[in-house]
């Protein structure tokens, strides 16, 4: 974040425009790519402007879950590659990681993206987990909307591996795919002084003040959200982030 | 004993690459001797001045050198001067006098005058063998930024961006009416109209590409011609 | 027994093809990408930059520092679990030492140049993909370099002395089997990398490291081929 940058940010936004020449309300140029990596048993490659994510879904069979002995395991991991960013270090997932995943993971589980209870092989003994793992390649970026795009797209891809005598043959895939339901499109919105953008760049990024992500079904149901960044919102600024976010939800799901 | 150089003017060359073969060559920046060869000590462009060759770089941070006017952003104030950052793996410092004509006095707050996170335009007066970098304001041309963002460049095409005399960037700053400033450290301040200074921005980062095409200067002469609707003149001076 | 054909049908001084690309990370001071066969590594350099903690700072030479890691779906079993291990760490030092020799550290004292190496897709032979690409990420980054480092796993399976191993080789049950990664200096044949898992003669050895120096070569020119790509003027229409 810089004075100077934020300074001149807004001084470009308040005649419409942003450094790249894009509008407020504009993203860059998207692209999805599916099965991007032969050991993952879904993957999907998605590019938003120069950010780069790698999505790659592995599946396993556990035992159930206590309090869910008829329904599958979901899990959503996210690595911020030191290779993707100056900015970003090796070593344990830190808050950024963190919170990445799991926006992404409630997205998913919350718009029952996939049918759990389908995931069932044997209630109260054996059921399949879904391993969802996001990796930045190239960080520029909304990695949010990106990573949930990547998600999303890599549990399209995905097929069940063969299993047969209560062993997984990971070389074998079958053509059966995942039980999805729902296709749930995250878009965040960021504030920028009392301006909102979507899509930002990282130097967008570093200097907003505040960002809303809304993870959107079909109908425009909202089934997930979070607020970010220092700075409070005013209910009817959350209202208007949300109008956009939907819009745009509507634009992205085409991608897929 | 054969002699032969073994790569072509201009040619793009790795690391490892036999250049040429004979104890009548001499190996300068970039490469080294094994033997009766002269090998490519890195990546970069071939150049040959009669029996002397080197290696220009193509890629590679900036390496500080003494008299180059840089942009530098403030990172911390110090007791007696500031902490700058250069794009480069190391700080450089600046000291009370070299900061400013004005007498400062002892004990005030130097951030009044270089606040963290500010950016400059200053030159490089010293720079050691661990690569410790003083800087200076004073001179003509070296001040504090105000509006505007800085971008950064391959600090190895910044002579192309500047052109033969500061004739390439004089273009782009007629032709977009933009406040430009070239740092050697590859950072690059500008300051326009948006729609403008975007027409800068992406004619900078076309000069970076294309910067071995040759007559790049007309090239990109019509090139902002033709965005700008401008009619433009290659003039040798500017900066 | 004899192991008289190929499972993917390759001949035995050959590789599996190979792709490589560089500057593919646009963050990167350097990056490129290596597949070979199944096997596919990303590279990125940064630096030379700042050294944190400070501690490891040396006022003589710069410190290269080396992270090899395979994503998680990047195994042909169960998902690896993220985060560092045992075999992880071996690799990254081992990488590191790999490179050092081309390398001028003196260049930048105090500093660090870190490489990370991460791997999206497996089929054995990852260290040294890893290794192939990350010396094309350090000439692509514009460190001063003696040579490139082309690295590649040979070894005998059964009683054939082979090139370039699969995960299925390696794992061979009709007979023994040594896996050898190996990287070479490809200018003067020089080993900066030797591992070896298996059983070996030493005369075999001898055989399989002449093969090693042979497509290191070949690994070399696809290299070269890479990185003049990236930096090869580009013809713009007039």
């Amino acid at each position: 974040m810089s004075r100077m940058t934020k300074e001149h940010i807004l001084n470009a936004l308040a005649k419409g425009m942003r450094f790249d020449g894009r509008k407020p309300e504009d993203f860059r140029e998207i692209t999805v790519e599916y099965g991007v990596t032969k050991s993952a048993e879904g993957s999907a490659r998605v590019k938003i402007g120069d950010t780069e994510i790698i999505a790659g879904v592995k599946m396993g069979v556990e035992t159930p879950y206590p309090d869910t002995q008829d329904k599958g395991n979901l899990m959503v991991n996210a690595e911020l590659l030191p290779l993707s960013s100056p900015d970003f270090e090796p070593g344990p997932p830190g808050m950024e990681a963190i919170e990445l995943a799991r926006v992404v993971d409630r997205g998913i589980r919350e718009s029952g993206a996939i049918d759990v209870k389908a995931l069932c092989i044997t209630e109260g003994e054996k059921v399949w987990s879904v391993m969802i793992d996001i990796c930045t390649i190239n960080s520029d970026g909304n990695l949010i909307d990106a990573s949930a795009l990547a998600a999303i797209a890599a549990l399209k891809d995905a097929k069940f591996p063969k299993y047969e005598d209560e062993k997984i043959d990971y070389m074998e895939k079958t053509d059966k795919a995942l039980p999805l339901k729902k296709e749930p499109v995250t878009v965040t919105v960021f504030k920028i002084d009392s301006q909102f953008i979507v899509d930002p760049t990282d130097e967008e990024e570093k200097n907003a003040d505040a960002r809303l992500t809304a993870a959107i079904i079909k109908d425009g149901t909202i089934c997930a959200m979070q607020k970010g960044g220092d700075t409070p919102l005013n209910v009817d600024e959350i209202d208007k982030m949300l109008s956009l976010a939907q819009e745009k939800a509507k634009e992205i799901r085409s991608k897929l | 004993m054969t002699e032969e150089i073994k790569v072509n003017e201009k040619e793009v060359v790795v690391p490892g690459e036999t250049l040429a073969t004979g104890m009548g060559f001499l190996p300068s920046k970039g490469t080294y001797r094994e033997g009766d060869n002269i090998i490519a000590a890195r990546l970069g462009m071939v150049h040959v001045d009669r029996k002397v060759i080197k290696i220009i770089p193509l890629s590679g941070i900036y390496q500080p050198k003494a008299g180059d006017v840089i942009i530098a952003k403030i990172i911390d104030v110090l007791m007696s001067g500031w902490k700058l950052e250069t794009n480069t793996a190391y700080p450089a410092m600046m000291s009370m006098k070299d900061a400013t004509s004005e007498y400062i006095a002892k004990g005030a707050d130097l951030r009044r005058y270089f606040d963290v996170d500010e950016y400059v335009v200053a030159k490089i007066t010293n720079v050691t063998t661990q690569n410790l970098i003083d800087l200076t304001m004073r001179g003509p041309g070296l001040r504090k930024l105000r509006g505007g963002r800085v971008i950064k460049v391959n600090s190895n095409k910044v002579p192309r961006i500047i052109g033969k005399h500061g004739s390439m960037i004089s273009m782009v700053k007629n032709a977009t009416d933009c406040k430009i400033i070239v740092g050697q450290n590859g950072l690059v301040w500008v300051d326009g109209e948006p729609d403008k200074e975007k027409i800068a921005v992406d004619t900078i980062k076309k000069i970076e590409e294309e910067s071995h095409v040759s007559g790049l200067t007309d090239l990109i002469k019509s090139h902002l011609e033709k965005v700008t609707g401008k009619k433009l003149e290659i003039t040798e001076k500017g900066e | 027994m004899a192991y008289k054909k190929r499972f993917d049908g390759r001949g035995f001084d050959e590789t599996r093809p190979i792709e490589t690309k560089v500057g593919i990370i646009k963050k990167a001071d350097g990056s490129a990408m290596f597949k070979i066969g199944n096997t596919v590594a990303y590279a990125a350099v940064y630096g030379p930059r700042e050294l944190h903690p400070r501690f490891l700072q040396n006022p003589v030479k710069g410190l290269l520092r080396v992270h090899y890691n395979m994503m998680p779906f990047s195994g042909h079993g169960e998902r690896v679990r993220p985060g560092t291990s045992r075999r992880g760490k071996e690799i990254s030092m081992v990488t590191e030492k790999a490179l050092i020799p081309v390398l001028d550290l003196a260049e930048f004292p105090n500093a660090v140049v870190d490489v990370f190496i991460e791997l999206p897709q497996t089929d054995a032979g990852t260290r040294c993909a890893g290794i192939t690409a990350a010396s094309m990420a350090l000439a692509d980054a514009g460190l001063n370099m003696k040579d490139l480092v082309a690295a590649v796993a040979v070894g005998r399976v059964d009683d054939q002395i082979v090139v370039d191993l699969t995960y299925d080789e390696e794992a061979y049950e009709d007979g023994t089997v040594a896996d050898i990664p190996v990287a070479v200096l490809p200018n003067s044949g020089k080993v900066t990398l030797l591992q070896m898992d298996g059983e070996l003669k030493r005369e075999d050895l001898k055989k399989a490291l002449e093969k090693a120096q042979k497509t290191a070569k070949d690994i070399y020119e696809v290299q070269k081929k890479a990185l003049k790509e990236r930096f090869k003027a580009k013809e713009v229409p007039k």
